[in-house]
Order: structure tokens, then sequence, then C-alpha cells
């Protein structure tokens, strides 16, 4: 079984993000990290393999010269591959452009299963896996909260609001996998040091076949007029509970017309 | 003014609140018309007309509950070629997003997710970076397609006709390849629904177990509040994980958001930064969530937290 996991190297979470001058996420300014939403997605395909005892699995990211370090990391946690789609044109691409760019390296690899993480954790938008379903004219198997391959059938459970859903489709398939799937395991040292000596692969638009005026900022199907900072909230009034905090928080309640 | 699609977000013709705000968003951008799916129109009409839709276009065909989301999708696609709108709206909700993202594909047109505002221009407006960045947006090509969240307008009325237009649609063999073959509901707990709630009290770690959340539900239930947990709360069992507020939970911006027993991490505040109101109960005074509170009480939550339902019966008589 050959897999392809889509791997997103993002700004850290827990560092002070912004916006570049043009609007787009500022990718310098801090430090970068493998989306933690798409780690899920690792440990999923790792288990799809270690359970069928065979398969091959390749690490796919799109985005500028530090997204290596997200393939390097997968790689420490196991897999075989990778490979970075690293050309400047792709700079302020939107998802449109990202899903056109991700489904043209996918086609390269004849996979019998793609799996994505549900969102990325700085575009937040939650879209890239459903675009390439309908693009490479998969089954989308989205949101799973858990995972099982048996033979060339796929089966998801996706939990929704109103009722908790199993989904099943043949192979090949596009999965996109939440973190309730279960917590992915750290790369050991071992797997530190293999992954240095695994191959990756680097693509161009031109070995997609892709014009560079059909991604980028320029070309992108949305545009932002502007990025402001929302003031920090101002923290209002701390008590210490001494026997009465909750008649003061009614008090507070009262005072500002909730009961 | 051209023709704006919103796509109805029922349940068994049913017509959920943020329809209704979609369709008072919509009137800003030209003459809306509602999409329906499956079966139940009869039960909705009523609710379309009032908000504004002049058309009902209905596609009830057994694809669209057999597979997942894909049908939808192609379903909006169909009556997008048939209408040619100048925007379509729908609801910014996990499915929402994914009928929207492949719609956009298909009409290749311009996306914008999770909007909370959109104005006579069609310029959107987000939150961005667990909301601590406030963006201004516009789709500059094709038919836009925006998803918006719940309580991103108040619902206006304005009467219009709501005919029914029924469409058919031959889904592709792609659309019709994630079968759906089980579906388990979920029990109802009768209180609001956590995105539309005006209020919403939420438990963490600090609520200590599954039973913890009983006290949680009490103060809940008091305000006729919707209940929300932290994915730690989530994570151990002790509340349905579709009750999650946060970056892989739900957003919510109610008028009021109580946290009790919650830390107040990066990934819960995504969820519930842009509240109105924002009250904590937590026994560590130096927990971030503080930094974010209008009212904070330091204090063991099992003290304070009953006491308030308490007060609150009281008060309300
Ligand atoms: C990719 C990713 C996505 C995530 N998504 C989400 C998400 O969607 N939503 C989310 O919530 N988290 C999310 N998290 C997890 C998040 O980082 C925190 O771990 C989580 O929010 C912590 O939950 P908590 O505040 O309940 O627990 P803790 O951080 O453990 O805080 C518990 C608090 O309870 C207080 N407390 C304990 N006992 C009492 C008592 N008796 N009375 C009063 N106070 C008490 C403590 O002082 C403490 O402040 C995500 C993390 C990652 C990495
Ligand atoms: N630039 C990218 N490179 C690799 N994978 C991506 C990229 N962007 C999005 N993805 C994948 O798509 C998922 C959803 O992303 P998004 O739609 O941006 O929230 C992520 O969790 C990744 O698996």
């Amino acid at each position: 079984m050959k897999i392809v996991v889509l791997v997103k190297h993002v700004p850290d979470a827990a560092s002070d993000r912004s916006f570049a001058a043009d609007h787009t996420t500022d990718r310098a300014a801090v430090d970068g990290r493998l989306s933690e939403l798409d780690e899920y997605a690792v440990e999923q395909a790792l288990q799809v393999v270690d359970k069928a005892g065979e398969g091959e699995i390749t690490y796919l990211t799109m985005g500028p010269e530090a997204a290596g370090e997200a393939l390097r990391k997968a790689l420490s946690m196991g897999g075989d591959a990778g490979v970075h789609v690293l050309d400047d044109a792709l700079h302020g691409s939107d998802a449109l452009a990202t899903s056109l760019v991700l489904a043209k390296a996918i086609e390269r690899q004849a996979a019998d299963l793609v799996i994505c993480g549900m969102a990325s954790t700085d575009g937040t938008m939650s879209v890239v896996p459903a675009m390439l379903a309908e693009r490479l004219g998969l089954p989308g198997l989205t949101l799973a909260s858990s995972l099982s391959v048996e033979g060339s059938t796929v089966m998801i459970r996706r939990d929704g609001d109103d009722a908790s859903t199993t989904v099943t489709a043949s192979l090949p398939a596009l999965v996109s996998v939440t973190d309730q799937t279960g917590e992915a395991r750290y790369p050991s040292f071992k797997g530190i040091m293999a992954a240095k000596k695994k191959p990756v692969e680097t693509l161009t638009l031109a070995d997609l076949g892709i014009e560079p005026t059909q991604v980028g900022l320029s070309a992108a199907w949305s545009a932002v007029d502007s990025v402001t900072k929302r003031p920090a909230r101002q923290a209002g009034t701390v008590v210490t509970d001494a026997g009465d905090g909750g008649v003061k928080l009614a008090d507070f309640l009262a005072t500002n017309k909730f009961i | 003014m051209g023709e704006v699609l919103v796509l109805v977000d029922h349940v068994d013709g049913v017509v959920r609140k943020t329809t209704t705000e979609l369709l008072t968003i919509a009137r800003r951008l030209g003459a809306p018309s509602a999409v329906f799916f499956g079966s139940g129109v009869e039960a909705a009409t009523a609710t379309l007309a009032a908000f504004g839709a002049a058309k009902v276009y209905v596609v009830d065909a057994p694809e669209l509950a057999d597979y997942l989301v894909a049908p939808k999708a192609e379903a909006l696609v169909a009556v997008a070629q048939l209408a040619s709108p100048s925007a379509i709206l729908v609801t910014s909700s996990a499915e929402g997003k994914e009928i929207a993202a492949r719609a956009a594909v298909r009409l290749g047109s311009g996306l914008i997710t999770d909007a909370v505002d959109v104005d006579a221009d069609g310029v959107t407006t987000q939150s961005a970076f667990a909301a601590s960045y406030v963006v201004t947006a516009r789709v500059t090509s094709g038919t836009p397609v925006i998803t918006v969240k719940p309580n991103s307008a108040a619902p206006e009325q304005s009467p219009a006709a709501a005919t029914i237009e029924n469409v058919t649609v031959s889904f592709s063999a792609a659309a019709t390849s994630a079968k759906i073959t089980d579906v388990a509901p979920r029990a109802k707990s009768g209180r609001p629904e956590l995105t539309e709630a005006a209020i919403v009290v939420s438990g963490g770690r600090g609520v200590g177990g599954a039973e913890g959340f009983g006290v949680v539900e009490a103060l809940a239930d008091a305000l006729g509040a919707a209940v929300g947990a932290s994915r730690a709360a989530t994570d151990a069992g002790w509340y349905p994980h579709a009750f999650q507020v946060g970056q892989t939970g739900k957003t919510v911006s109610p008028q009021l958001y109580i946290a009790n027993g919650i830390s107040g991490a990066i990934q819960h505040r995504a969820g519930m930064q842009t509240s109105k109101t924002i009250v904590a109960v937590n026994k560590d005074s130096d927990a971030p969530i503080f930094e974010l509170a209008d009212f904070g009480v330091v204090g063991d939550l099992f003290a304070v937290v009953p006491q308030l339902t308490d007060e609150v019966t009281k008060r309300k008589g």
C-alpha cells in the first residue's frame, strides 16, 4: 500500500504570530513547526502500515525552504520519503491554488491512501482536504475521529453535532483526521538519525506542469484588504472567594443585566 | 441586484437560526434565494419567506443522505449554474465549509471561510491567529463563495414569495463514493445550540470528572445557557467532544461566557476570545484565563458555582 501524508509547516501557535507587509502570514518572524494537527495524520499513516504489515509512506509539503523541517520531523516519526514543492512563485497562494499544486504532486505518487490533518493551525480553513478530494475525484472521508483500512476498504467514524457517522469507501481514497484519533508518537533518537538519510525530492512548479501565473498572491481568488491587531482584552475585576464568591458573581451578572 | 444563494441549514425542515442570519446578510448583497436539500421543505417555507427568500431551490435525492458531503456540493453547483448568482452564502459548520470548498473548486470561484460579517460590497470580516487579529477581505475572482459563522447578524424579517423551484441533479460517480454506512444519532440535551447560545457555561479539567459537570449543567440551566468544555475535559471523556470549545472544537461568541476550572490555553481562547463578556472561576490566581476575564473569582468552583446557581435561581424568582 502506498500512503501520501500531507504535512504543513506553520508558525508556532504558542508564539506571537503576525502578518507580513503584503498581508500574508509572516512565516519568518516566529519559529515554525510541523502543524500539530498534521502529527495526527502522520500517526494514523504509521498505524495503518503497522497493522497491514506493509506499506510505504511519503510525506508531501508545499512551502518555503523551512517547510523541509516539517518533512524531517514527520520522517523522524517514521515513514519512507518526502516531497517538497518549493517555488518562489507560490508565495501568497490561497487554498484554491494550494490544492491545485498539492493535487498535481499527489497525482505523481499513485497513492492508495492520502491522509491530511483536519486543519492547518495557521490558516485554520479546513478546506484543503475537501478541495483535494474534489480535484482528484477521490472519495473524501473527512474529519475522521477514527480510521481503519481492511484490504481495499477504508472506514472512518465522523463525530458530528447530531450524530456519529460511519463512512466507507474503496481505495484509493482521501481521509482527513481530527485530534480525536489519538496522540502522535514522539520521534525516537534512532528515528531522528534515520530521518536524516531518508530521501526528500524537491519539485518546482515547472516539474508539476503548473504556470507561475496560476498561483501565488497575484493569482489568488481573494484578497486581504486589511489586517488589524485586536486590542488585547483588558483584565477586569478579580476577587478572591471568601465564602461569598458566588454572590459577588451574581452581583456582577445582575449589574450587567444577565439576570 | 443579483440573486444571492443561501444554503439552508435545517433539521427535517426546521430552519436553523443561522440560516435566517444568512438571509439577512444576503439582502445587503442582492436578492436572496434559498437552496434547500432533502425533504421537509413544506415546513421550512414559511420561515424562508419571512426572512426574504424570493425563491427556494429544492434538491431532494437519496444521494444527499447516503453519501458524505460531495453530493451536496454537486447539488449546490447545479443550482448555481442555473441561477448564476452574484454570491453564495453557506453556514460555517464543518459540513458547510466542505460544501463551500468543493463548490468553489467546481465553479472556479474565490472562497472566504469563517466570516463574522459581510458588508454590501462583499467585504468580509474574519478573525485570525486565535482571534488576535481582525482581517477584512473580499473575493476577487468568480462567484464569491462565503461561509459565515453563526451569530454574525441579527435576523431581520423581510417578507418575500419563497417560490419553490425543484431541481434535478445527476450525481457523478466520484460524488457517490464515500458511503454513509451507519448513523448513530446523539441524545439531545434540550439546551440551546452551543454556537448560537447567548450564554455559554464551560467546564475544564478543574471540574474533576464526568459527575463534576453536574454543577456546570446546573448553572447553565439556571441561566438558560449552553454547556461547553475544554479539550482536557472532552479528551478525558467527561463530556462529549461535540461540546468542545476551541481551535479543534466550536468557536463561540456569546454575550456571556463563563469558564469554570479552565486555565485559558491559546487553543481554548481561539474558540471563545470574542465573547462579549467573559467570567472565570479558577482556584489559581495566576491562570491566564483571568487576563481576559471581565470578572473573575479565585476560588474552588465546587463552592463558587453552586452558590452562584442558587443566587441566579433566587434572583430570577
Ligand atoms: C493542536 C491542539 C489543539 C487544541 N485544541 C483545543 C480546543 O479546541 N479546545 C481546548 O479547550 N483546548 C485545546 N487544546 C488543548 C489546550 O492546549 C489545553 O491543554 C486545554 O485547553 C487545557 O484544558 P483546561 O484548561 O481544562 O485544563 P488545564 O490547563 O489543566 O487547567 C485546569 C484549570 O482548572 C483549575 N482548577 C482545578 N481545580 C479547580 C477547582 N476545584 N476549582 C477551580 N479551578 C480549578 C486549575 O487551576 C487550572 O487553571 C489543543 C491543543 C493542541 C496542541
Ligand atoms: N501547504 C501545505 N502543504 C502540505 N499540506 C497542506 C498544506 N496546506 C494544507 N495542507 C493539508 O491540508 C490540511 C488542511 O489545511 P487547511 O485547509 O489549510 O486548514 C492540513 O492539515 C494539511 O494536511
